[in-house]
C-alpha cells in the first residue's frame, strides 16, 4: 500500500519515525515544510520531542557548527537550513570542520549530521534565493550528497541518513518539488545511499538526471516517445556515494547520453558525471555527451530571463533529439 | 600565592607543565635540527602551560576539550602521551591521528579531544554542539573550548556564545589571552574546578579569561629557543638567565614561577623539583626518540578515511 504525500510531508514523516526509533536523532532548525498538512504533523513532533527540537537564532554558521559538534559527541542531528544559499553562511563549519573531522582524526571522529536545504530556481528567487550548491558539496571530500526527486525517495533516503549514516550528509530537495505529491510506501523503509534508480526504461538515449531534473526528464521522455525516440531516465539519487554501475550500464545500452542537473555549468554535477562516462564508457558512445544545466550567470529575477536559464523539459528533449538524429 | 590544594596535586600539575615545556622544546629542536622534518609553520604552548594543565586537571576523562592550532599542550594536559603527540606533529603513523592531522590539528578522541581546528574560532560552535549533546543525553560531561583572544574577532564567537547562553549549555569558554599577565596555575585550577562543578550542575555556560605573557621565542611563524632549553634552576637563580630574556623567565614563565612558589611556600625542596624535571626530561627525550623512529604512513593510505565505513 502507498499513501500520497508531498516531499515535505515525506521528510517530516521520516523525521518522526527516526526520532521515535533513535533517541540520538535531533532537529535544529525549522520544520522542513512551510505549508500544507506537514505543518500539523511537524507541530505534533515539536510537542512530543520538545527537548530534541531546537529553533535556533538566525545564525547558520553557529547552528551548523553546533550540529556538527553534537554529531561528534554522539547525536545524529538533522539541520533544516531552509534555502540552500543560507548554507553559504555556514561553509566554514560544514566544509572546513564537519567534512574533515573523520579524516583529520585518522578515522576516529564520526560526524553523522544531515544538513537539509532547498535548492534551485524556485520562481522569482532572484540572484540570492535560487542557488544550487550541489557541485560545491559534491566537490568536498568527506560529505555525502543526496538529491531525491520524489517523496518516496526523499523519505527512504532521509531515514537512511538519520538512522544509518556515519558521515555528514548534504540533503537537497528542490524548491519546486517540495509540494509535489507522489506515492510513498507504507511502513518503515530506507533507501541505501549509492543506489541509482532507473526511473523510465528506454533504448535510444540515456538521460541522467538529478533532483528536479528527474520529473523534467520524465516529461521529456514522454514527449520523445511520441516522436519515436525511446529515452531512459536514470536518477543517481545520491552523488556521493555514486552508483556508477547503474549509470554506465544504461549508457552502454543506449550509446547516447544527456546529463542534466539544475546548477551552473562550470565544474557542475553534469560536467562531473559526463567526465566519468567519457572515461569509463567511451567505447560505447555513439555521440558526444550533452549537458543541460544553468548557464554561467547568477539566476536573474525577471520571469523571461529566469525561464531562459532554467534547464527545462524542452531543453532536455532538444538535447536528446539532437543526439539521436 | 599557592592555593589550598594538596601537595601531590601541585606536584602533578608542575610535572605536566614541565612535560609540555620539554616536549615543546623538542618540537622547536625538530625544526632547528632536522631539515624538512617540521613542514610549514607551527605554534608551541610555551608560556601557557599553567592554563592548559590547570584546566584539564579540573576535568574528568569524560569531559570534552576542543582545541586550536596551539593544541600540543592541551593534548598532553588532558592526559596525552607525549610520544604520540610528537609523532603526530611530524606526521607519523603512530601519532594520535595517524599522521593525518599534523601540528595544527592534533585530536585525541580517546581523551575527549574529539576535534581540533586550526581555523581561528573554528571549534567554538562545535564545542557548543558537544555540550548540547551532553545536555540531550543527560550526561554530566562538561565541554571546555580553548581559544585565543583573536577568536573573539570572528563572528562565530558571538553566535556560539548567544546559543550557549540561550540553551544553557554545559560549556566553558576558555579564552587564553596571550598578551598580558601570567595565569597562575593554582588560581586557574581552583577557578576552573569551581566552574566545572557549577557547569555540571546546569549553571553554565561560563566564560573564563586566562591571561598569559607571550614567550619571547614566539616571534614569527617559527618559534625559536631564544635562550636555549629552560633551566629549572632559573626558578631560584634569575641572574643565570640570559639578559635578553631575563624578565620573561623571571616574571612571566608560569613553569618557573610555580616551581619557585612550591619551594618558597609549599615545602618542596629544590632537589625534589630538579629530580622531577630530570625525570620529565628523560621521558620527553624518549618521546622524541619514539616519534623520530616511527614510520611515515603508507603512501597508499592517503585515500583512506575520507568516509567512515569505506576503509576497505
Amino acid at each position: 500500500m502507498a499513501q500520497e504525500m508531498t516531499i515535505g510531508e515525506a521528510l517530516v514523516s521520516a523525521l518522526g519515525e527516526a526520532m521515535e526509533q533513535d533517541r540520538r536523532v535531533v532537529l535544529i532548525g525549522g520544520g522542513l515544510v512551510s505549508s500544507g498538512p506537514g505543518q500539523a504533523q511537524f507541530a505534533r513532533l515539536r510537542q512530543k520531542y520538545s527537548s530534541r527540537i531546537k529553533s535556533p537564532p538566525i545564525a547558520e554558521l553557529g547552528f551548523c557548527g553546533i550540529a556538527a559538534g553534537a554529531a561528534m559527541a554522539g547525536l545524529r542531528p538533522l539541520v533544516d537550513i531552509g534555502t540552500a544559499t543560507f548554507s553559504y553562511e555556514a561553509i566554514p563549519q560544514i566544509v572546513n570542520e564537519a567534512a574533515i573531522a573523520y579524516s583529520n582524526s585518522g578515522g576516529q571522529t564520526n560526524v553523522p549530521v544531515t544538513y537539509f536545504m532547498r535548492y534551485g530556481i524556485r520562481g522569482g528567487g532572484g540572484v540570492q534565493h535560487s542557488g544550487s550548491p550541489q557541485p560545491w558539496y559534491w566537490n568536498t571530500p568527506g560529505l555525502q550528497v543526496a538529491m531525491p526527486s520524489s517523496p518516496a525517495d526523499a523519505k527512504g533516503l532521509l531515514r537512511a541518513a538519520l538512522l544509518r549514516s556515519q558521515n555528514p550528509t548534504i540533503f537537497f530537495a528542490h524548491e519546486r518539488l517540495m509540494d509535489e505529491r507522489g506515492p510513498v510506501p507504507d511502513g518503515a523503509y530506507e533507501i541505501p545511499f549509492g543506489q541509482a534508480a532507473v526511473k523510465h526504461e528506454g533504448r535510444d538515449v540515456t538521460i541522467i538526471a538529478t533532483g528536479v531534473q528527474v520529473p523534467r526528464s520524465l516529461a521529456a521522455a514522454e514527449g520523445l516517445a511520441k516522436e519515436g525516440i525511446s529515452a531512459e531516465v536514470v536518477d543517481p539519487r545520491t552523488l556521493e556515494p555514486l552508483d556508477k554501475n547503474t549509470l554506465l550500464a544504461s549508457v552502454k545500452k543506449t550509446g547516447r547520453v544527456v546529463v542534466t542537473d539544475e546548477s551552473h555549468d562550470n565544474c557542475s554535477v553534469a560536467a562531473g558525471l559526463a567526465a566519468i562516462i567519457a572515461d569509463e564508457a567511451f567505447a560505447s558512445l555513439r555521440a558526444p555527451i550533452k549537458r543541460v544545466t544553468i548557464p554561467h550567470v547568477p539566476v536573474p529575477f525577471a520571469v523571461s530571463l529566469e525561464d531562459y536559464v532554467t534547464p527545462t523539459a524542452e531543453r532536455i528533449a532538444q538535447a536528446a533529439r539532437a543526439l539521436v538524429r | 600565592m599557592l592555593p589550598q590544594i594538596s601537595r601531590e596535586k601541585q606536584l602533578g600539575i608542575l610535572r605536566k607543565m614541565l612535560m609540555i615545556r620539554r616536549a615543546e622544546e623538542h618540537v622547536i629542536r625538530f625544526n632547528e635540527d632536522y631539515e624538512g622534518l617540521i613542514r610549514g609553520h607551527f605554534h608551541v604552548y610555551i608560556g601557557q602551560e599553567a592554563t592548559g594543565v590547570s584546566v584539564c586537571e579540573a576535568l574528568t576523562p569524560e569531559d570534552y576539550v576542543f582545541s586550536t592550532h596551539r593544541n600540543h599542550g592541551h593534548v598532553i594536559a588532558k592526559g596525552g602521551d607525549p610520544g604520540r603527540v610528537l609523532a603526530e606533529i611530524i606526521g607519523r603513523e603512530t601519532g594520535y591521528c595517524r599522521g593525518r592531522a599534523g601540528t595544527f590539528h592534533v585530536a585525541a578522541p580517546d581523551l575527549g579531544i574529539i576535534h581540533t581546528s586550526a581555523i581561528v574560532g573554528g571549534c567554538l560552535a562545535l564545542a557548543a554542539g558537544a555540550a548540547f549533546a551532553s545536555q540531550v543525553q543527560e550526561s554530566k560531561a562538561v565541554t571546555v573550548v580553548f581559544f585565543g583572544d583573536g577568536a573573539m574577532e570572528e563572528g562565530v564567537f558571538y553566535e556560539a556564545l548567544n546559543m550557549a547562553k540561550l540553551w544553557q549549555l554545559p560549556l566553558i569558554f576558555l579564552m587564553e589571552n596571550n598578551y598580558r599577565r601570567v595565569g597562575r596555575s593554582g588560581t586557574i585550577y581552583k577557578t576552573t574546578s569551581e566552574l566545572a562543578r557549577r557547569t555540571r550542575a546546569g549553571e553554565g555556560p561560563f566564560f573564563v579569561e586566562a591571561r598569559t605573557h607571550p614567550w619571547p621565542g614566539n616571534e614569527g611563524a617559527h618559534p625559536k629557543l631564544v635562550a636555549g632549553s629552560t633551566n629549572i634552576d632559573w626558578a631560584w637563580d634569575a641572574a643565570a638567565v640570559p639578559d635578553a630574556v631575563r624578565s620573561w623567565y623571571a616574571e612571566g614563565d608560569p613553569v618557573l614561577i610555580f616551581a619557585r612558589e612550591l619551594v618558597k611556600d609549599g615545602g618542596v625542596g629544590r632537589d625534589e623539583i630538579q629530580q622531577l624535571d630530570a625525570a620529565v626530561r628523560k621521558e620527553a627525550d624518549e618521546a622524541a626518540h619514539f616519534a623520530l623512529e616511527s614510520p611515515l604512513p603508507d603512501p597508499q593510505d592517503a585515500v583512506k578515511f575520507a568516509y567512515a565505513g569505506r576503509e576497505s
